[in-house]
C-alpha cells in the first residue's frame, strides 16, 4: 500500500533539481575525463608524468608542478587536467544549487528559521568554494 | 546450506568473499613491493595501469559497501592510502568525492520516498559543513605521519563500532525535545514491510548538533565521509528510525563532504587521475552491490567489510608509526 502522506514541498523541489544538477555532473566529469585520458585535450602535466608527482603531498605537487591554488584550473580549459575538474566542481555545487531553489518556497510558507539556515548553509558552502579559507 | 525460500544465496556470499580476499591478497602481495619502486622506475607508458587498478578496487569495494551498509569512503581511504602509491592527501581528496558522489546519485530518491528528511538533515549538516572545513584545514596542515596514525587509530574505532553498535528500527521516542519541536523536525514514513506509515519525532537535537560538528571535523580530517557515525548518531542518540536515518545520513554527507571538497579542490588536493576513476568504479560497483542485496548474505559481506577495516586500519596505523611502510 502506498503512504497517503508526501514529505513537504520543498522537500521534492530540492530532489528534483538535486536529480538534475547530479546528473548534469556525472555527464560533464565523465566526458572531460574521457577527453583528458584520451589526449584529445592537452595536458598541464603530461599523463606519463604523474607516477612521479602523485606520491608527493599536495603542497609539494602544487610547488613541483607551478600549479596555481584556487580557481585558476577555471581559465585553462583548453587543458585536458584543467577540463576534467569541472564536473568535481559542477558535483560539489549541487548542494548549493539545491537549497538556492528551496530557499524561495521557505520564504513563501514564511518559515524564517529554514530560510536563516539554508542561508547560512549556502554562506559556508559558497565562502569554502571561494578559496577563502586557503588564503586564511 | 540456503533455505530454499530466504531469499539469500549464501554460497553466491562465499564464492564471492573468496574471490574478493584472494584478489585482494594478490593485489597486496604486489602493491607494496611495486608501490615502493614504482615512482623511480615506473615505465612512463604504464601510468595507466594504477588508475585502472583503482577503477577495478573501487568496483569491488562499491559491491560490497552497500550490502554492508556503509558508505564507499571509509574502505576507500584505508585502502587505497595504504596500498597505493598515491600521497594521502590525494587519496582524502578522491574519499571525499567518492562519498559525496555516492550521497547525490542515492539523494533524490530517499528524499522522494521520505527515507530522507530535509528538515532533520538541514541544521546537523550545517553544523557538520562548517567542522568539516576546519577538519579538511587541519588534515593538509599536519605531518604526513601524524594524519596516517590518528586515520589507523579512527579506522580500528570505527571497526570496533561497527562490530559492537546496536540499532533500533524504531526507537522510542516519549517527547520531542524543544528544538526539535521548533524547528518541526518530525515525519512519517511508509515501511514497506509492514505497509504501515510510521509516524516519529526526535528529542537531544542540541546533543545531536554537537555530536556532528565533531563526526563533521573527522570527515573533513580523513576524508572518510560519515556514514558510519550519522546513523549511530540519528538512530541511538536522536531517536530516527533506523531507516530514516540512513536516508537523511546521506542528504547530510553530501552537503557536509562538499564543503570539505571545496577546500581540497582550491588546494590542490584532488587529482582528476585518481579522483574520476574511483567515483565511476564506486558508483557502477554500489549499483551491482544494490542489485546483490537481495540474494548476497548480508552477514557475510558485513563480517569481511569488518576484517578488511580491521586489516587496512592495522596497515594504517603501521605505516604512520614507520614500522610497515
Amino acid at each position: 500500500m502506498e503512504s497517503r502522506h508526501k514529505p513537504h514541498p520543498e522537500q521534492l523541489h530540492y530532489a528534483t533539481v538535486l536529480h538534475w544538477s547530479t546528473l548534469a555532473g556525472f555527464i560533464v566529469l565523465i566526458a572531460t575525463f574521457v577527453v583528458y585520458m584520451f589526449g584529445w585535450l592537452p595536458a598541464n602535466i603530461p599523463l606519463q608524468q604523474l607516477p612521479q608527482l602523485w606520491g608527493l603531498s599536495a603542497s609539494e605537487f602544487l610547488r613541483a608542478t607551478g600549479t596555481q591554488t584556487g580557481w585558476s584550473w577555471l581559465f585553462m580549459m583548453g587543458k585536458g587536467d584543467s577540463a576534467s575538474l569541472l564536473g568535481i566542481a559542477m558535483l560539489s555545487g549541487c548542494s548549493i544549487a539545491c537549497i538556492l531553489a528551496v530557499m524561495p518556497d521557505y520564504a513563501k510558507s514564511r518559515n524564517f528559521t529554514y530560510l536563516m539556515i539554508c542561508t547560512l548553509e549556502v554562506a559556508v558552502l559558497v565562502v569554502s568554494a571561494s578559496g577563502f579559507f586557503t588564503a586564511h | 546450506m540456503a533455505k530454499p525460500n530466504s531469499g539469500h544465496h549464501p554460497n553466491l556470499s562465499y564464492v564471492l568473499l573468496l574471490f574478493w580476499l584472494v584478489s585482494f591478497a594478490l593485489f597486496c602481495s604486489a602493491a607494496p613491493a611495486e608501490a615502493a619502486s614504482a615512482i623511480p622506475v615506473v615505465d612512463p607508458d604504464a601510468w595507466w595501469i594504477w588508475p585502472l587498478a583503482l577503477f577495478v578496487v573501487c568496483f569491488f569495494l562499491g559491491i560490497i559497501a552497500v550490502p554492508a551498509g556503509v558508505g564507499g569512503g571509509v574502505l576507500f581511504v584505508p585502502i587505497v592510502g595504504g596500498f597505493f602509491p598515491f600521497h594521502l592527501d590525494f587519496v582524502r581528496g578522491a574519499g571525499l568525492l567518492v562519498a559525496m558522489a555516492s550521497a547525490l546519485a542515492a539523494g533524490p530518491s530517499l528524499l522522494k520516498n521520505g527515507m530522507a528528511n530535509l528538515r532533520l538533515a538541514m541544521p546537523l549538516a550545517l553544523a557538520a559543513s562548517i567542522s568539516s572545513i576546519a577538519g579538511a584545514k587541519l588534515g593538509l596542515a599536519l605531518p604526513d605521519n601524524i594524519v596516517q596514525t590518528s586515520l589507523g587509530v579512527t579506522i580500528l574505532g570505527i571497526t570496533v563500532l561497527m562490530v559492537s553498535a546496536r540499532k533500533s528500527e524504531f526507537p522510542h521516542v516519549p517527547q520531542p525535545d524543544s528544538w526539535s519541536a521548533a524547528l518541526g523536525i518530525h515525519g512519517i514514513f511508509h515501511d514497506g514491510i509492514s505497509g504501515k506509515d510510521i509516524s516519529w519525532q526526535v528529542h537531544r537535537t542540541p546533543a545531536g548538533l554537537v555530536l556532528f560538528l565533531v563526526i563533521g571535523f573527522l570527515g573533513g580530517l580523513f576524508g572518510v565521509g560519515a556514514g558510519w557515525a550519522n546513523v549511530p548518531g540519528l538512530n541511538l542518540l536522536m531517536g530516527v528510525p533506523l531507516k530514516v536515518a540512513a536516508g537523511t545520513s546521506s542528504m547530510i554527507l553530501s552537503m557536509a563532504s562538499s564543503s570539505a571538497t571545496w577546500y581540497y579542490l582550491d588546494n590542490g588536493a584532488i587529482l582528476p587521475i585518481i579522483a574520476v576513476p574511483s567515483v565511476i568504479g564506486m558508483m557502477i560497483g554500489a549499483r551491482i552491490g544494490a542489485h546483490l542485496l537481495t540474494i548476497l548474505k548480508a552477514s557475510v559481506i558485513r563480517n569481511m567489510v569488518i576484517a578488511i577495516l580491521l586489516f587496512a586500519g592495522v596497515r594504517t596505523l603501521l605505516k604512520g608509526l614507520g614500522i610497515w611502510t
